[in-house]
């Protein structure tokens, strides 16, 4: 009987199904260190759509439909399509949505939409709302540039703590029942405002809530770090990763090995000039649906707690002065 | 008009102050950049702006400052000729060349290409 | 100043002094050397332009302005071939601070916002980077002309 666990998590029983994943990305990605893992690696931006964003979308479509076809999953055996993304008004999700023609639950979590969307679907499946729910988030670099910061061809000098917004999608089947890994919990984050107000610094406003959504996690589950074999979160970066530790040992959790982070991951730092490393929905989507999905039905990962980081700032709210607020929520997979 | 070798220092001074305000600031481009504009017409408005393009040639005259001093001579030149309205209608006058080129062939290469990423 | 959740142990001005720790410094020397050395060639490069069309008859006060023009459409070119960015993260504030970077800021505008269409895409958001160059560059001739005719 699945039911609230302390203050801000589900404990699933029986802990529906995380059967199918699928990914797709672009060039720098499938350059990268976990470029194999990747089910569809795209040579260019544009993929031969009138626009980054029409790109984006047909992204998104094709990791979708990818995920069903593995499985032999039909669209009519959808009942939800849950789906987010970084554009206004989630247009990507939205547009996608129609193609599919799914139920769609529109969701907005920026970076840490995939966690949110597996969180949201794993509990439609196990309340026995829902048989089978596609879960999907997408990211692209030009498109996240030119509406967060800077067109795309734009002579500026990122500094150090910047990070990269990855080009890519990925997609996840949620079912009651199927095949391993399985959604065991999850813990849904608060928005933490901590007063960062530098939007290149995306880690050191994101940090809080990664800290606040793991000790929330351990305290309602009371596990300590060293119940998973890994522990990711989506893209704190250079900067905020370690930032996350020292607020973790504030209040006394110390991660050794088992930490990482995706935005970390998907990069090689030197090879390719990504800064303080990968950020985007689509940062811990295709890492965590790509490598370590792979990774766990490999046998080499039984439990994984995967932590997404958004910020959910806008241009206007930066530039009428606000500070950025950060949200995480954290998905526990085991097999 | 300036040497090879003035342009080159003045004009990389430029530049390196430019950086440094980048890097040591909070400010954005378009602060810092705006910010060169008007230190150009101040300096214009003192009569030293043109005293540096004379040392330096397009080491002072290729940095965006160098738009603030040629609003202000505009502005001025034609002030003295026709009384303040001379203000307004004098101002671009000089800096003509340089907005109406940026604008032309901004127009042109977007026609052309596509932005690449 | 909004509530520090209690699981986090921290004060709000605590957390503002870790994030600024841990901010990376940025590479100071070597950023503004390359400024230097990039702007500098960039003058060099535009004094070259000049004499060029020195040579070609022209006094030198009127050989400034097609020098001018020369480099804009050079960085407008750059900027529409996709090179100008990438030039632009080596050399900062050497490629921002010429005019090139004013030719760039108006280049890429136009160039990202031409799928909206030539009117309300080109158009209309063609200036958002540039136009508040020109903003404070008219503010400050008038003002300065203001008291230039009145003194």
């Amino acid at each position: 009987m699945s039911q609230k666990a302390g203050r801000q998590s589900v404990l699933f029983d029986p802990p529906p199904y995380l059967t199918s994943a699928a990914t797709v990305v672009g060039p720098m990605e499938g350059r990268g260190p976990l470029g194999d893992d990747f089910d569809l690696v795209y040579r260019d931006l544009y993929i031969n759509q009138k626009s980054f964003e029409a790109a984006e979308r047909k992204m998104l479509q094709e990791a979708c439909l990818l995920a069903l076809e593995k499985r032999n999953i039909k669209l009519n055996d959808i009942d939800y399509f849950l789906a987010g993304d970084l554009l206004n008004q989630i247009t990507v999700s939205g547009y996608s949505a129609a193609e599919l023609g799914l139920p769609f639950f529109g969701l907005y979590g920026a970076c840490s939409t995939l966690t949110l969307a597996l969180s949201w679907g794993a509990m439609l499946v196990a309340g026995g709302f829902a048989q089978n729910v596609l879960a999907a988030t997408s990211s692209h670099n030009c498109c996240a540039e030119r509406q967060f910061r800077y067109p795309t061809e734009y002579g500026f000098q990122r500094p150090r703590q910047a990070q990269w917004t990855v080009t890519g999608a990925a997609a996840a089947v949620i079912s009651a029942a199927g095949e391993s890994p399985r959604i065991a919990a999850v813990t849904t984050g608060k928005v933490i405002d901590l007063g960062e107000k530098d939007a290149l610094n995306l880690g050191a406003a994101m940090a809080p809530a990664a800290a606040s959504t793991l000790i929330r996690h351990f305290l309602d589950l009371q596990r300590a770090p060293d119940y998973y074999d890994l522990i990711v979160t989506g893209d704190l970066g250079q900067i905020g990763s370690g930032i996350l530790r020292k607020l973790l040992a504030r209040s006394g959790y110390f991660m050794e090995e088992n930490y990482n982070d995706c935005g970390l991951m998907i990069y090689n730092p030197e090879l390719q000039q990504v800064e303080a490393g990968g950020s985007g929905c689509a940062c811990s989507g295709v890492v965590v649906l790509g490598h370590l999905y792979r990774r766990m039905k490999a046998g080499e990962l039984n439990r994984v707690l995967v932590v997404s980081t958004g910020a959910l700032h806008s241009p206007t709210t930066l530039g009428q002065g606000d500070s950025i607020p950060g949200v995480a929520h954290a998905v526990a997979l085991e097999i | 008009m300036g040497s090879y070798l003035t342009a080159f220092l003045v004009g990389g001074l430029f530049c390196l102050i430019g950086q440094l305000l980048f890097d040591l600031t909070p400010f954005t481009p378009g602060h810092i950049l705006s910010g060169f504009v008007v230190a150009g017409g101040i300096l214009g408005g003192l009569g030293l702006y043109d005293k540096l393009i004379q040392f330096a040639g397009a080491g002072a005259s290729l940095p965006i400052s160098s738009f603030g001093n040629a609003l202000v001579k505009g502005a001025i030149s034609e002030a003295s000729r026709h009384g303040v309205i001379g203000i307004l209608t004098g101002m671009f006058e000089l800096t003509s060349t340089g907005i109406t080129a940026a604008i032309i062939f901004a127009f042109l290469t977007a026609l052309i290409f596509n932005p690449k990423g | 100043m909004p509530a520090v959740p209690e699981e986090l142990n921290i004060g709000y001005e605590e957390y503002r002094e870790l994030a600024e720790r841990e901010k990376p410094a940025p590479p100071l020397v070597r950023n503004a050397l390359t400024a230097f050395i990039s702007g500098g060639a960039i003058c060099v490069l535009g004094q070259a332009i000049q004499n060029g069309f020195i040579a070609l008859g022209l006094n030198p006060e009127d050989a400034a302005n097609p020098t001018v023009a020369a480099v804009i459409l050079l960085a407008s070119l750059l900027t529409g071939l996709g090179l100008f960015d990438r030039l632009a993260r080596f050399a900062g504030a050497g490629l921002a601070v010429p005019v090139t970077g004013f030719a760039n800021s108006v280049t890429s505008a136009a160039l990202e916002f031409k799928k909206e269409g030539l009117v309300l895409g080109i158009g209309s958001k063609m200036f958002s980077l540039a136009g508040t160059v020109i903003l404070f560059g008219v503010i400050t001739a008038f003002v300065v002309g203001l008291i230039s005719a009145i003194f």
